[in-house]
């Protein structure tokens, strides 16, 4: 069973968007290690020809009619915004593509 | 060493790979019952469920699933029997899970084509573009950039979110990989998306604006050395909002591609932005490491089963194909090959049916709205249908047909009902333009014209028919041109002894 | 009429105008006053909203308008629950002093019946956890044994009913959260049937796994409050689309003669508290005086189960929780104009989450990752598959299936705080019914000689039988307090201040 690296850790961290010190990263791959030891015995049953369920429910075809429902007011809608403006969220610069 | 578009496309082979998102027009979202109106004000159309709120749920629009069944029926792809929702996991603002729903390895439809035909040096060719799967997801909020100039992310101080447009349903079409279209590469990519749009026009799921965003194209292009048999890295270019843009991004790409590949550089596999005023792309933010998107089953939704009879039923509601219905109407009308490629370029194609169904000849209809109606629509740099209604067009067509009016008169009454004088028949009136038909009137101004001119009168009944155009001519002069010459002719013959 | 009385009692005063809603709820208010502050059960008392509704249903009744069973009856809500209005923190600093926008449907479905909502209950945070140590606002005390945990993740829920706080609580059942604190507590918890409850509202864990649930202090008020929250949902895709099975008339029944119970195998051995194992055993000999008889049965691949749980768990929550970004609800930590976005949602999610939170979305994170998923969450769904099957096989021979609830009593506050995997053991029961989505109920059966700490008994009927779990635990119940000449709460020792 190979350990998982802090760098791994960090990796999860990042994706995860949770900023961590590297004392914490440090202290949750040694964690991450016994975790995934204990959890990694699911291999051991999980043959080829048995199927996954991601459902408990045996139901297909949920669907609803194509009507439009009262939406929030938009003072419900920003209600929990911790910043807002001209009826919008506001947040901080984002880097990246638009 | 920059080449240009000739010589790249000498050394090198491109593949495309063509990517279109359509905003479908259902009345609601697409895992909620908020409206879909564009232009609606910021956050009036939200709730706790497109919002992303703690606790709230996703339930599946069934008209959803119906029109992308139907893109896929029409794009003759196979509906898969069994089909899933998943979890793209990926974090940006104008998501507000955090994670699109989306299909992933279980789609609902797989494996069709779309032929489409292009005009080369050889005549038009037709190209087999293979689809490789229609899938159901769901748009992202907007955000509006303040604060920089250009209202572009970068130098932006902030950023302004408006979930509207979150969780509208989205339909995304992957072709499979494009090859062998060598320097028609750019033309092709235009007719597929040109075509795609039709095809979803004709299928009434969606607006397909491209200047709107409701159809969206990314381009997906690498090159070869001719021959090799290789792929070449791709890049993805986005924000390509018009098929001009979609020709010219292809085009862009072959030229900046070669040009490095020239140099010795590499190609990086990496999303671009077209630039509409250069036809150039640039890249998007160099991402260090990739996202891992960590797909898995929606558990909040379960499976679309849909069943051989609703499919079925589905299929006998396609409209006709484009293509198909091009070439029934071409037969039937008996157009050529180069006056129904004007037609449908001229985006008429449709008008001139309505003409034609209102009672119209097809070519008399073909003539008037690529004519003279679009020769007026092009100086005022409007469609023609912004001018006149096809009512209009196919009552004057009648009236020429029955004698009311001549060629001549009637291009006086298309004027008059453009300039909103009325319908025809009001013009013909105000303007006194009806075809003069009383033939004792005719008579009379032949009897006119013969007395003017005793002479010609003479050599026409000495047997020089030709002579006769000039008393023809004063005829129609007298006239005011309401009279038809060729009824003139025949009288003034008659009466000559001819 | 007492605080100590059970629910149906509540509701029967109520309606023969003994007492009205208003003063019912005012008393509880009372003993919430005098014992909260060493329970710590409550995070939030909604008391102008109660004392309104109190009223309503009061003017209604007097008005002579037909009412619910359980109208003016008081509830304790698990605050995992959206409230509109009313803060709903789901045990985090990420969402301190959050009000929804909307209620959840069972929140709905409580009003129209006219019940009382007091207040939202203490709970691990995002429903992680076995003893609510893991809240970001303390942990509850269990009225027991203050030292002691109330179980988790529900320990505020389950702890209101043992403290006489409220009659009624819901919780929510991830991997036993309902059923385990109810163990500890001495009190009566019910997972439903997955679907059976919607989960509209539910600020979501695990989605394939959670189910909200009533608790109270005997079957029959625990039955009463199934029949209000259950139900299809149209707002929630997973909600069952047939109707609740009769789980009143279930809870009154009180006859198992020819039921088949069949004793899991896997869940007793070395794991297990010797005093816990005993009184299960008991309550089996209650069983077979009753007429039921017993089947052995074994279910090898409940072996994986916690395995398969603590992959799967995490990996849904790794996403669900992933709209905790600072932008639309919620804490916002860093946003002091020299930070981009995503910087600021990082010290954010650093800042609002607790350690077991973090440390469960990364696991789910890795599992989900590229590489990992058919190593991990694969194969966790694929265990699910054998462990619905064992089941599927096990109810052939059975009617339902029993066990000890939790392999321990109440242990005391701190002892098993930094040892995730000791944690992670309390659930060892519980979790295969989450797995298979079926019904379980715990109900408490005795007190353990070791401690003299509550030990619960745990039912599992099949899917979409819950009436089943009432049907035995009701006799159950019926049997033991005969036994005991009293319910099992008039043993625990009485909290200062209380009634």
């Amino acid at each position: 069973m190979a350990a998982i690296s802090r760098d791994e850790v960090a990796n999860l961290a990042r994706l995860a968007r949770i900023a961590m010190s590297d004392a914490e990263l440090d202290h949750l791959a040694g964690e991450m290690d016994v975790i995934l030891g204990a959890v990694a015995r699911v291999q051991e049953v999980a043959g080829k020809d048995v199927p996954a369920t991601s459902h408990p429910l045996d139901v297909n075809n949920v669907v609803r009619e194509d009507e439009v429902l009262p939406s929030l007011l938009p003072s419900e809608a920003l209600s929990g915004a911790p910043a807002s403006e001209d009826q919008r969220f506001k947040v901080p610069q984002i880097l990246g593509e638009e | 060493m920059s080449l240009n578009y000739d010589q790249a496309i000498a050394k090198y082979e491109p593949t495309l790979g063509l990517e279109v998102h359509v905003e479908l027009n259902t009345n609601s979202k697409m895992f909620c019952g908020c409206a879909t109106e564009f232009g609606a004000k910021p956050n009036t159309q939200t709730c706790p469920v497109c919002l992303g709120l703690p606790g709230a749920l996703p339930v599946v629009n069934k008209k959803a699933i119906e029109s992308t069944i139907l893109i896929g029926l029409a794009l003759n792809c196979s509906i898969a029997p069994y089909s899933r929702f998943a979890r793209k996991n990926y974090f940006y603002p104008d998501m507000p899970k955090n994670f699109q729903t989306s299909q992933y390895d279980e789609p609902i439809c797989i494996n069709g084509y779309l032929d489409v035909e292009v005009e080369t040096d050889e005549g038009n060719k037709s190209f087999k573009i293979e689809i490789e799967r229609v899938h159901m997801e769901e748009d992202t909020g907007k955000s509006l950039h303040v604060g920089g100039d250009t209202g572009r992310i970068h130098g932006a101080d902030y950023s302004l979110l408006d979930y509207n447009r979150a969780g509208i349903p989205l339909v995304e079409i992957v072709t499979k990989i494009i090859p062998n279209t060598g320097k028609y590469a750019p033309q092709v990519a235009r007719a597929y998306v040109a075509a795609l749009r039709d095809i979803l026009r004709g299928l009434e799921v969606s607006d397909v604006k491209m200047e709107q965003g409701s159809l969206r194209c990314d381009v997906n292009l690498s090159l070869a050395n001719i021959g090799s048999g290789k792929l070449g890295t791709r890049s993805e270019t986005k924000n390509v909002n018009s098929l001009r843009s979609v020709e010219r991004a292809v085009t862009g790409e072959i030229i900046r591609q070669s040009s490095r590949l020239e140099q010795g550089e590499r190609i990086i596999q990496e999303t671009r932005h077209f630039l509409e005023e250069s036809g150039q792309t640039r890249p998007g933010r160099s991402k260090e490491q990739a996202e891992d998107y960590r797909y898995f089953p929606e558990p909040d939704l379960v499976p679309v089963v849909p069943d051989n009879k609703w499919i079925e039923e589905l299929r006998k509601s396609l409209p006709e194909k484009p293509a198909d219905r091009r070439k029934r109407l071409q037969l039937a009308w008996s157009v050529p090959d180069k006056e129904m490629t004007a037609m449908v370029n001229a985006d008429l194609l449709d008008t001139v049916e309505q003409t034609v169904l209102l009672g119209a000849d097809p070519t008399k209809a073909r003539s008037w709205w690529l004519g003279e109606i679009s020769r007026i629509a092009n100086d005022r740099e409007v469609f023609p249908t912004d001018l006149i209604t096809t009512k209009d067009v196919a009552e004057i067509i009648a009236l020429i047909a029955n004698g009311d009016l001549t060629d001549k008169l009637a291009r006086q009454v298309v004027e008059g009902v453009i300039a909103g004088e009325g319908s025809a028949t009001d013009v013909i009136t105000k303007r006194g333009l009806k075809v003069v038909s009383d033939d004792s009137q005719l008579m009379k101004a032949i009897e006119n014209a013969i007395a003017a001119s005793p002479e010609t009168a003479d050599r026409v009944r000495g047997g020089n028919v030709p002579a006769a155009g000039a008393l023809i001519g004063a005829v129609m002069k007298a006239t005011g041109g309401q009279a038809d010459a060729a009824k003139v002719r025949e009288l003034l013959l008659k009466y000559l002894g001819q | 009429m007492s605080i100590r009385d059970n629910a149906s009692q509540m509701a029967t005063a109520l309606a023969n105008k003994e007492i009205s809603a208003v003063e019912l709820t005012n008393q509880h208010y009372q003993q919430i006053e005098a014992v909260d502050k060493d329970v710590h059960a409550f995070l939030h008392l909604d008391k102008e909203g109660a004392i309104s509704q109190a009223t309503e249903i009061d003017k209604k009744r007097a008005a002579g308008e037909k009412l619910s069973p359980l109208a003016g009856v008081p509830l304790a809500l698990k605050d995992v629950l959206t409230q509109k209005g009313v803060p709903t923190t789901c045990g985090s600093k990420i969402l301190e002093g959050w009000r929804p926008p909307y209620d959840s449907t069972v929140v709905s479905k409580l009003k129209s019946a006219g019940i009382i909502i007091l207040g939202k209950t203490n709970m691990d945070e995002f429903a992680m956890g076995s003893s609510t140590e893991n809240s970001a606002f303390g942990p509850t005390h269990n009225p027991w044994d203050l030292s002691r945990i109330p179980g988790g993740s529900g320990g505020g829920s389950a702890a209101a009913l043992a403290a006489f706080e409220a009659p009624l609580s819901i919780g929510t059942d991830t991997g036993g959260s309902i059923r385990q604190p109810a163990a500890v507590t001495g009190t009566v918890g019910v997972k439903p049937t997955y679907g059976g409850v919607s989960r509209y509202g539910l600020v979501a864990f695990s989605s394939s796994l959670d189910q909200a649930g009533p608790c109270a202090r005997t079957v029959l008020d625990t039955a009463l409050l199934h029949q209000v929250i259950a139900g299809f949902d149209p707002k929630d895709s997973t909600s069952i689309n047939h109707a609740v099975p009769d789980v009143v008339a279930a809870a009154k029944k009180l006859e198992v003669k020819g039921m088949k119970i069949g004793i899991v195998k896997q869940l007793s051995g070395s794991g297990y508290q010797k005093g816990v194992e005993n009184k299960f055993n008991e309550a089996i000999v209650e069983l077979v005086k009753l007429g039921a008889e017993i089947v052995e049965v074994s279910c090898p691949n409940f072996e994986y189960a916690l395995a398969a749980y603590y992959l799967i768990a995490p990996s849904e929550c790794s996403s669900n929780l992933a709209r905790f970004d600072s932008i639309r609800f919620g804490l916002r930590v860093g946003d002091d104009g020299s930070k981009g976005a995503e910087e600021v949602m990082n010290l954010t999610r650093q800042a609002g989450f607790g350690r077991e939170v973090k440390r469960r979305i990364i696991l789910g994170t890795y599992a989900l990752s590229s590489g990992y998923y058919d190593a991990y969450y694969g194969s966790a769904q694929k265990v699910r598959t054998l462990i619905k099957r064992d089941f599927e096989a096990a109810f052939e021979k059975c009617d339902v299936l029993v066990s000890p609830t939790a392999p321990t009593t109440a242990f005391k506050i701190g002892e098993k705080a930094d040892d995730p995997l000791a944690m992670y053991l309390n659930d060892i029961a519980t979790i295969p019914v989450n797995m298979a989505g079926i019904g379980g109920m715990s109900l408490p059966c005795g007190l353990a000689e070791e401690d003299g700490l509550p030990v619960g008994f745990q039912i599992m009927s099949p899917a979409m039988k819950d009436d089943r779990m009432y049907i035995v635990g009701g006799a159950l119940e019926a049997a033991l307090l005969a036994k005991w000449g009293k319910p099992i709460l008039d043993f625990a020792p009485k909290l200062a201040g209380s009634k």
